[in-house]
């Protein structure tokens, strides 16, 4: 789950970790009156969206607006507050649609002297957290690694332990910090990477990390994900979800315990299991198609579930057909069958519908798609279903 | 032969008295005892504060250790809920359990990173978590995977997926070759064991002639295991990655599936392993096919 910076930078300042004076502001008015309040002279208005690049992102209504603005007064907050506010921000990483902006945070501005980076990952090597940092600040830190790979430092912690003092100092010194600032990163690495650990993260990332004229170090920007896995434990954080930044039907199918994630092309898949499923849009592209979706209907697939399941995928406009790829292992063919023509029923599936089946009971399956009557192509294999599949949005 | 599953392994199932762990666990009782009638391999489970108890014939224990005691148990097949289950497979290590294959879906990762702290220099084995567990064909069934779709053979057959590897274990058979075991090492960022652990036991087992990995994306796994083949590795290999279609930065499924800053991709993990010569399934069809090819190639 990934929140806004806004809220990050809440809970890391709850945490005793240094972020800069800032307000919240959902109006015009109220972004006016954070300056009045954070005293100027200058403040940096940024557009609260859960993706980045916003400083070069601009507005679809305001093509002129940058998403990220320094301003010098509380009217001209308010004014790039009026063109920001309601309107959809785009940048690299939104993709085309961009997102909806909100809420903006108004922040005093930083005296900086040099910006870092900063984060806390989850190794798969080691088996535990990950401290990275480099001097390299407010890039993304993948072009750095790709770029400049002695660049990024890396220091496994221990995550009963957490980071120990003598290893925020080995990294502090090796980014080449001095004097006060020592101290100050020696404190702010192990409190990030506490936070990191005392919230379930999955991800901690502090880009830029500022190094301020005087010394001192402060959260520039500040991203935070949750896993999901571990949410159970902290219903806190739970309540900090933004739906808006969520797509609709990715948030209706997790309710339903299926997994799907949308995406561009005109074919739409069933699958079952996570692996299958990336298999299934894999074959699909290898064949000359374009998935629409991904989606994974688990290992207990019931009625309901298979309903749901096409329900969404045909709320997506752009689909135009459906491959429906099952290998029943426990969960038998015919059962799959069973449920599948029932949706078939209740849905009322317009386009063409591809199935294949593999597994325990499969001819059963087999004969009772062919003798239900409806208009569904039945693929034999995995190959034959995908360019039948792909062939059918032609047809 | 095969890997770490043989005619000494001796199951009990932890969360036994669940609704999918009782299921399973009947299967995986029904597997043994078609392929080694009259021999006592899954043994019992256990719940807390079910000791004593009996449920379809298991004998219930309270812990891990009064069921090893009591049975001779040396393998734990694990279907504890997610919150707990960190703590049932510490119970089974401490239990001395030598393998510990854990089912369970959606155990929060640091949870993992606790366990994998505490397992350093344990002897005990752990699969999983979020796998489908380990089967050697017509020896014993370990998990959920239904097993009259793997046939015995001399393939070795390594997993992130489930019902992909069903697949690969169904394409291997429509062409008359089977499994000496086959391991589903789970979706998840930490887990268990790593195709390294395999690569490596698989290269040492006589009866493997040549081994089928199936990856997909997010982290760097296979790239570490396409480096160890190089250097360690002189069977014949095929691999397929699944997820090339895959967008940046959405978890497709699996918590571990994810492509982060372009970085854990299908194409460079497939390169990785083309450049030691491993032959690359381009289609997840083609998985069964791919393993024919490698062995051909050594011909």
């Amino acid at each position: 789950m990934k929140i806004h910076e806004y809220q990050a930078k809440q809970l890391l300042a709850k945490a005793g970790v240094k972020v800069p004076r800032g307000v919240v502001a959902k109006t015009p008015d109220e972004a006016a009156a954070g300056f009045t309040e954070l005293g100027g002279p200058l403040a940096v208005v940024k557009s609260q969206i859960h993706a980045g690049g916003r400083g070069k992102g601009r507005f679809k209504q305001h093509p002129e607006q940058p998403g990220v603005v320094l301003v010098k007064s509380a009217e001209a907050t308010k004014d790039h507050a009026s063109r920001m506010l309601g309107s959809t921000l785009v940048t690299i990483q939104t993709g085309g649609e961009g997102k909806p902006v909100n809420v903006l945070l108004i922040e005093e501005g930083l005296k900086i002297a040099k910006e870092m980076y900063l984060g806390v990952v989850v190794d798969r090597e080691s088996g535990g957290p990950i401290l990275i940092a480099s001097t390299e600040g407010g890039m993304e830190i993948e072009v750095v690694a790709h770029d400049h790979p002695e660049k990024i430092l890396q220091e496994p912690f221990d995550v009963e332990a957490g980071l120990l003092p003598y290893q925020a100092r080995n990294v502090a010194y090796r980014l080449g910090l001095d004097g006060t600032s020592i101290r100050a990163a020696e404190k702010l690495f192990r409190q990030v990477c506490q936070f990191f650990v005392d919230n379930d993260c999955s991800m901690v990332e502090i880009n830029p990390l500022v190094v301020t004229a005087d010394g001192d170090l402060v959260v520039g920007d500040a991203k935070v994900t949750f896993d999901d896995n571990a949410l159970f434990r902290h219903q806190d954080l739970v309540a900090l979800r933004d739906l808006n930044e969520e797509e609709p039907m990715e948030v209706q199918a997790q309710a339903s315990g299926l997994s799907y994630v949308k995406l561009d092309g005109n074919l739409g898949c069933l699958v079952n299991g996570a692996g299958l499923a990336m298999s299934t849009m894999d074959i699909i592209k290898y064949h000359g198609g374009a998935p629409a979706n991904f989606l994974d209907v688990g290992g207990g697939a019931n009625v309901d579930q298979v309903t749901e399941a096409f329900r969404i995928i045909l709320a997506d406009p752009n689909v135009k057909g459906i491959l429906v790829n099952i290998f029943g292992g426990i969960m038998k063919c015919d059962t799959i069958v069973t449920a599948l023509l029932a949706a078939y029923d209740k849905i009322g599936i317009s386009v063409p519908l591809v199935v294949r089946l593999e597994g325990t009971n499969v001819d059963l399956a087999r004969k009772m798609l062919a003798d239900s009557g409806k208009k569904i192509i039945v693929g034999t294999d995995l190959t034959d279903a995908a360019k039948k599949a792909v062939a059918s949005l032609g047809a | 032969m095969s890997i770490l599953v043989d005619h000494h392994t001796k199951i009990i199932c932890q969360g036994i008295t669940g609704k999918a762990g009782l299921f399973h666990s009947q299967q995986c009782r029904a597997y043994a005892k078609e392929h080694r009638p009259g021999e006592d391999v899954f043994v019992g489970g256990c719940t807390p504060g079910k000791g004593g108890t009996e449920i379809d014939g298991f004998p219930v224990f309270n812990t891990v250790e009064q069921a090893a005691r009591k049975t001779g148990a040396n393998c734990s097949l694990i279907f504890v809920p997610p919150p707990f289950a960190a703590d049932a497979i510490l119970e089974a290590a401490d239990a001395g359990m030598e393998l510990i294959v854990c089912i369970t879906e959606g155990i929060p990762v640091l949870d993992m990173a606790r366990v994998h702290r505490a397992m350093q220099g344990s002897k005990s084995r752990l699969i999983g978590p979020n796998c489908p567990g380990i089967i050697t064909p017509g020896v014993a069934k370990i998990g959920i995977m239904p097993g009259y779709i793997h046939k015995p053979g001399n393939v070795g057959l390594i997993s992130k997926s489930g019902t992909l590897t069903y697949e690969a274990a169904w394409q291997l058979g429509n062409i008359g070759m089977g499994q000496t075991t086959a391991v589903g090492i789970g979706g998840d960022p930490i887990i268990g064991t790593m195709y390294i652990d395999l690569l490596r036991m698989f290269q040492a087992d006589p009866k493997t002639e040549a081994i089928l990995m199936i990856g997909e994306i997010g982290g760097n796994a296979e790239i570490l295991a396409a480096q160890f083949i190089k250097e360690h590795v002189t069977k014949p290999v095929a691999a397929f990655i699944a997820g090339a279609t895959a967008p940046p930065g959405k978890r497709m499924g699996h918590a571990g599936a994810i492509i982060s800053g372009g970085a854990g991709t299908a194409e460079e993990k497939k390169k990785a392993l083309e450049d030691v010569g491993v032959v690359v399934a381009d289609s997840p069809a083609d998985m069964g096919a791919a393993v024919k090819r490698a062995f051909d190639r050594r011909k």
